[in-house]
């Protein structure tokens, strides 16, 4: 199976308020708080590092869950944010990554 | 020589909401005396205005309805407006900007609204769709969709409370704080608000219920609730982003809580 790297999308306005972040689509104004899982995953969302890998090094280490668990919560909400234009997702490294919000 | 002639014979009328004048040019005297007469209270002296927009009427189609497809868009740097019962273009480098409108006075007031969200989402402020009013030197603003309750608090207002509107807030940033402004958008009160302005105590989500009281909110539930009710028209990413981060910053400066209430005068004593 080919990897899957992620890169958060310039068009959207992102803001980490405790463990949770706020993302908006400035394409469609659609709204997401993240919670502290989805946040890892959006924060280590650099464009180069394999999805699979931030599963395995960030989410099973810092999250205490099975790898296999982890790995389809992480292609289901990658899946729909790309959907809405918040990731971008390729099989290939993305250059030109946004960089992470700050936060609050 | 005559463009010169027709220009002076343009007669102005400036309208000043939250600090910002902008000043409408006109040929019609009549339609000249209906917009003092809508916006009494917010009339201003045309000479210090921020903007300028020229004003020319027309008869509108009768397939087109007048609030049919509003569309708010920018092209090279200049303001797109449009809608059933009116055009603009505005170019905030290059006053003036231009508006063909029916004589509706609601094609102006959406014009005003569009043109006051775009010159306060650079300066980190916002429209919002609540009630706001003045009691003690602060203003307290009343959030929430229609039907929340907005109308209802604003009728319950004590006496020594100043109504600055009972529907579309205006709300503008100065260093660290937030002033709540009044505004002549009216709800259901059919009443233009006050034309003063004190900075912002607390914003409350409106809900209606059994008994008076108030509850936290969380930061990003108070966020998204707001986003919900900031009054945003533009088809631009930029813009989109400005609001979010306004939102934001406000949520983390101002205190916003949910107020729980029954129709009844008692709910302004817990108010402050």
């Amino acid at each position: 199976m080919a990897e899957k790297y992620i890169a958060r999308s310039s068009a959207i306005a992102a803001r980490l308020v405790g463990d949770e972040m706020m993302v908006m689509s400035a394409a469609d104004s659609t709204f997401f708080i993240l919670n502290e899982v989805a946040s890892a995953i959006w924060q280590a969302a650099d464009g180069c590092t394999p999805l699979s890998e931030i599963v395995a090094g960030k989410i099973c280490q810092e999250f205490d869950v099975d790898r296999e668990q982890a790995q389809r919560g992480a292609d289901h909400f990658v899946d729909e944010l790309s959907q809405h234009g918040i990731l971008r997702v390729s099989d290939q490294p993305i250059i030109n990554s946004s960089p992470c919000p700050e936060s609050r | 020589m005559t463009t010169a002639l027709l220009a002076t014979a343009k007669e102005a009328v400036s309208i000043e909401i939250g600090g910002m004048a902008i000043a409408l040019r006109m040929h019609d005297p009549s339609f000249r005396r209906l917009i003092e007469n809508r916006y009494a209270g917010f009339v201003g002296n045309s000479s210090s205005s921020h903007f300028e927009f020229d004003i020319e009427l027309y008869e509108p189609s009768e397939s087109a309805p007048a609030d049919y497809g509003l569309e708010v868009k920018v092209e090279a740097g200049e303001w797109l407006l449009k809608r059933g019962d009116f055009r603009a273009r505005w170019n905030p480098e290059a006053s003036p900007g231009h508006i063909w409108q029916s004589r509706s006075p609601y094609a102006i007031d959406c014009v005003l609204r569009i043109v006051h969200t775009l010159i306060l989402a650079r300066q980190g402020g916002f429209l919002v769709h609540a009630a706001s009013a003045i009691r003690g030197g602060k203003a307290f603003l009343f959030s929430g969709v229609s039907g929340a309750g907005k109308t209802t608090i604003s009728r319950l207002a004590p006496p020594d409370a100043t109504l600055l509107t009972d529907e579309i807030s205006y709300v503008r940033r100065e260093g660290n704080r937030y002033l709540a402004c009044g505004t002549p958008f009216a709800g259901e009160l059919a009443r233009v608000g006050e034309n003063q302005s004190a900075p912002l105590g607390a914003l409350f989500l409106l809900e209606k219920g059994l008994q008076n009281r108030i509850e936290p909110v969380g930061t990003t539930e108070a966020v998204q609730r707001l986003l919900r009710n900031i009054l945003f028209f533009a088809d631009d990413p930029e813009l989109v982003k400005l609001v979010f981060q306004s939102a934001c910053e406000f949520a983390s400066l101002v205190p916003i809580r949910r107020l729980v209430f029954v129709p009844d005068r008692r709910v302004w004593d817990i108010i402050r």
